[in-house]
Parts: structure tokens; sequence; C-alpha cells
């Protein structure tokens, strides 16, 4: 019996904040892998994008990082890395895939025997495979004009490989009929139907606690607790504790 | 408006909760601010009352288990709350009865409070006033403030308000009771769909200001149907179900193709009853 391929998911995204529908993705993924009889899945990533992506209303990424590390206690598989978060640029995901690919290199038991010490004495079905996991609304933007380098799509989807969770309003097979390299490779794009339609963003989760509304029970108790004491997202800047009160007048 | 000015308000839903999933809990979450926002309401808390199981319904597994996990779920909640007395008795209750028992529970600890607390800080006179004030709520129970009663509310999705249309389902003077002497909230996505329904139904449009529709923006279809098919599909319920949940269901391997067997081919109770009460 061939053994399984082992699959770490690596999840690159705002979080800001990290809710459960991010935490979804990881379950219904390794889900469906496992359901193919390929896959094993033995670790997920979450890496919260560092703050020189200046995305409107993202908070600083210590505190990202910090929700995400609380909304992840209860969870045996999945972790949160501040690897990206930390560089002192922004980066492409392609390179944080590489960087997360060479540290599951580095980081697997060397074999004993005549090669040992070296990486490529293991058997190949025991080396991990790192895949991007994502939304089905991510193919889409491959689309977009120099939002991504056509190598970088091209590397993403042949040297690592995507696992796209479908989400309501897109339509992820078009998105791969529409574009060449996506069509190439598109046995190494693994399509998951999430049979819980969920809107859920983080989007809604800032607007809710701007105006004041309750949001439990769509992210971690533990992940609102730190909003809270922490005054994020507030609609308030001045009240963020994310910058320096300066006096304005 | 101040705070005293407002109609307090419980939100009672009913249902069967097979299993209580995370857009249960949202549904009073998003009630309480709806309610709370219009300025003339202020919700005091909130009661899951699981359905006993002579409903009858496919795959409803013990009331035992589903109060247990409502009540694992809620754990955590500082104002919801669960009610059993619906889930004990033997026969199917229908949900008026509910609500009345609800509604009679919360004006008899209102009077027992009133009765309780004097107001006089000076303890030589205490005794004295509190005599006399024991009189004098005993002549308010003949004529009850309702005013300082908190008001029972059906909570509930669009997928109820939708039954009402269902034939043998409810009685009608039972729908009118409820809209009538009660109120309804109803969380729904498809607003639209829902004033229609209103708005078709004579009852219904007649006591409009007593239902109140609470527009959930975004879709979250955790519905319980869909938790048991993952459960029986070996797939995860992680993040759609509170943790404690999930882990009673695990323990106690509650949900299977067997149980999803249960009561196939039985009649549902509202069904039985109201079609055997129109043809007797």
């Amino acid at each position: 019996m061939k053994s399984r391929i082992p699959v770490v998911l690596l999840a690159c995204g705002s979080f800001n904040p990290i809710t459960n529908m991010h935490l979804r993705l990881f379950e219904v993924a390794r889900d469906h892998l496992h359901q193919t009889g390929m896959y094993k899945v033995i670790g997920g990533i979450i890496s919260p994008v560092n703050d020189n992506y200046r995305k409107k209303d993202l908070v600083a990424a210590h505190h990202r990082v910090a929700m995400a590390r609380l909304a992840l206690q209860t969870s045996d598989w999945i972790r949160v890395d501040p690897w990206e978060s930390e560089q002192a640029q922004w980066m492409e995901t392609v390179k944080v895939l590489r960087h997360h690919h060479s540290e599951l290199l580095r980081s697997l038991p060397q074999t004993e025997g005549p090669d040992h010490g070296r990486a490529h004495s293991l058997a190949p079905t025991a080396v991990p495979e790192l895949k991007l996991l994502c939304g089905a609304d991510i193919l889409k933007t491959f689309q977009t004009p120099n939002l991504w380098k056509e190598a970088h799509i091209q590397e993403i989807v042949e040297k690592f490989g995507m696992v796209c969770v479908s989400r309501t309003g897109h339509n992820p097979k078009e998105y791969i009929s529409g574009s060449a390299i996506l069509q190439r490779y598109q046995h190494n794009i693994h399509l998951v139907r999430e049979p819980v339609q969920n809107e859920l963003s983080s989007t809604y989760i800032r607007r809710a606690l701007s105006q004041g509304q309750s949001v439990k029970y769509l992210l971690p108790d533990a992940v609102i607790t730190y909003i809270k004491e922490h005054n994020l997202y507030t609609g308030d800047s001045s009240k963020d504790s994310t910058q320096r009160n300066e006096t304005s007048w | 408006m101040e705070n005293s000015e407002k109609t307090e308000v419980v939100l009672l839903a009913c249902g069967s909760f097979n299993p209580i999933t995370n857009m249960h809990l949202r549904l009073f979450e998003l009630a309480k601010d709806y309610m709370n926002g219009t300025g003339k309401y202020r919700v005091i808390k909130g009661v899951i009352s699981p359905v006993g199981d002579a409903y009858k319904k496919k795959g409803l597994i013990s009331a035992h288990h589903r109060v247990i996990m409502a009540e694992l779920a809620t754990k955590n909640s500082e104002w919801v709350e669960v009610d059993t007395w619906e889930s004990l008795q033997k026969d199917w209750v229908e949900t008026l009865k509910v609500l009345r028992h609800y509604q009679e529970k919360l004006e008899a600890s209102s009077c027992d409070h009133q009765q309780d607390s004097p107001r006089l800080e000076r303890p030589g006179r205490k005794r004295k006033w509190a005599e006399q004030r024991q009189d004098f709520s005993q002549k308010e129970l003949l004529e009850p403030k309702t005013k300082d009663v908190p008001k029972v509310k059906l909570l509930c999705g669009a997928d109820l308000l939708e039954s009402f249309g269902v034939p043998n389902l409810w009685k009608s003077e039972d729908i009118t009771r409820i809209v009538g002497d009660y109120g309804l909230i109803c969380i729904t996505r498809a607003g639209n769909d829902a004033e229609k329904f209103i708005y078709e139904s004579d009852t219904l449009w007649k006591h409009r200001n007593n239902i109140h529709l609470v527009n959930e923006w975004i879709t979250n279809d955790i519905s319980s149907t869909k938790i048991r098919r993952a459960l029986r599909r070996g797939q995860s319920i992680r993040y759609l179900v509170p943790d404690l949940v999930r882990e009673y269901i695990e323990k106690h391997d509650l949900y299977s193709p067997e149980s999803e067997e249960r009561n196939v081919g039985v009649v549902l109770a509202p069904l039985q009853k109201n079609t055997a009460e129109a043809n007797s």
C-alpha cells in the first residue's frame, strides 16, 4: 500500500482579526485531503501579513499574531508563525512558501545509514509538501493586473500546490479554466467544497465591533477578550493601543 | 429613553437543538443587539427551551443529551440559559404553552421580588413599613402591574415564521396569540421574503408591530442537519459548535446513521394532534 504524502497547510492573509471562518478553512481542507486517500495532513501554519502591506485598517502585527495564537490554543495541529510579519519588508507569498518549505525540510528527522545527515536520503514519499491554503477568492485575484507576478503564480501551483476552499459568489472552476497556467497545474489545485455556507469575514467583524455589536460565536472568546482589552477595532483609531496617543489640536 | 421606561424582554427560543450550534447562539446575540438598539427594549435574559422527545422528529436524539449540550454551550454566557420544563413533559407541548408557562414563571418571581424588598434604611421602622408594603402588594397581585414584569418574546429564524403556513402544523388560534400576546423576533437573511409572508397573512399583518424582523447580513448557515451529516461522514465540526458540545458529542458518540433513523415513519406530534382534533 502506497503511503500517504505528508502535507502542511500554510494560510497567508491579514487575519485582521482571525475568525472562526479562517479556522474552518483548515478543518475542511484537512478532511478533504484525507478523504482523497492520498494525503496525510501533519500540520497547519497561519502566517499573518507584514504591517508594510499597508492594507486599510490593518492593526499592528503583534496584535494579529497574539490573537491568532489565542485562537489556536485549543488546536493540536495548527500554529501561528510570526516570521513573515517580523520581516523588514512586505514579501510576496511565494517567498513565504519557500521559507516555510525549507524550514520544514530542515526539521525532518535525519535517517541513519550511509547517507545520514543529508536531506535527500529520505524516501521521496516521506518528503512533506507545503500547500497554500486559501479561499477560492484568491484564485480570482490571480487575474488582477500587477497583483501577482506570473512566475510566482506558476511556482505556487507547480512547486507547492494549492488547497482552495469554496466561498459564496465565487466559481473556482471558472477561474482555473480562464488561466492557462492554472489549467496546466489544475491537478495541484485542490478545490474543496465547504457545505456550511459562511460569509463571515474579518471586515464584517470589524464593522460590527465599531458599531458596538456582539461578535460572540463568530470568533473564539479568547480573541474577543483580547480585542476588548486592547481597544482594537473601535473605529476610533485614537483609542487603538496600536498607536501612541497623540494630542491633536 | 431612561432605562426605567424601557420594556424588559426575555427572548425564548424553542426548537430541537439537535445539536445546538454556533448559529443558534448567534440568534440571541443578533436579537439582543437589535432590540436594545431600538431604544424601547432592554433584553435581560435569553432562554433556550429544547423540545421534548414526544415531538417525534426524524433523527431527534434523547432530550437528556440535547439539554446537556445546550447547557454546555451556554456555560460561559452571561445572559443565555436553558429551561428544561418543556423537555421534561411526557407529551409534546405547543409553543404557545411554553411561552405562557415562562411568562407565568416571570410574573410569579416578580411578585415574590416585590414582597421581599422594602426600601427603607432605618432599621427601627423597617418592620412596620414592610408589613404595610405586604398588604399593599397583595392588592397589587389582583391588578398586576404588567409594565414591571418582563415580557417573553419568541425568538426564531425565518423558517419558523414560514412554517406558520404548513397545514396542521400550527393551530391558527395559537399563531394569533403568539404574535398578539407575546411577540416574535425573527432573524432572517431574506428580509423581503419574510415581509412578504407577513403581508400575505391577515393575522400576521394585524400584529406586524409585534413582529420584529432582524436582518442577518452574512450567511451563517450552520444548521444542525449539516452538523449531523458531517459527523456521519467523519468530518470535522470544529468551530461550528462550541468546543464543549463537540467534545460531548464525541465522548457519547451521539450521532450516527442509526440515530438519524429514529422516528422514521412516525408522524410529527403537532401534525398528529392537529389532524386528530380536526377530525374529531
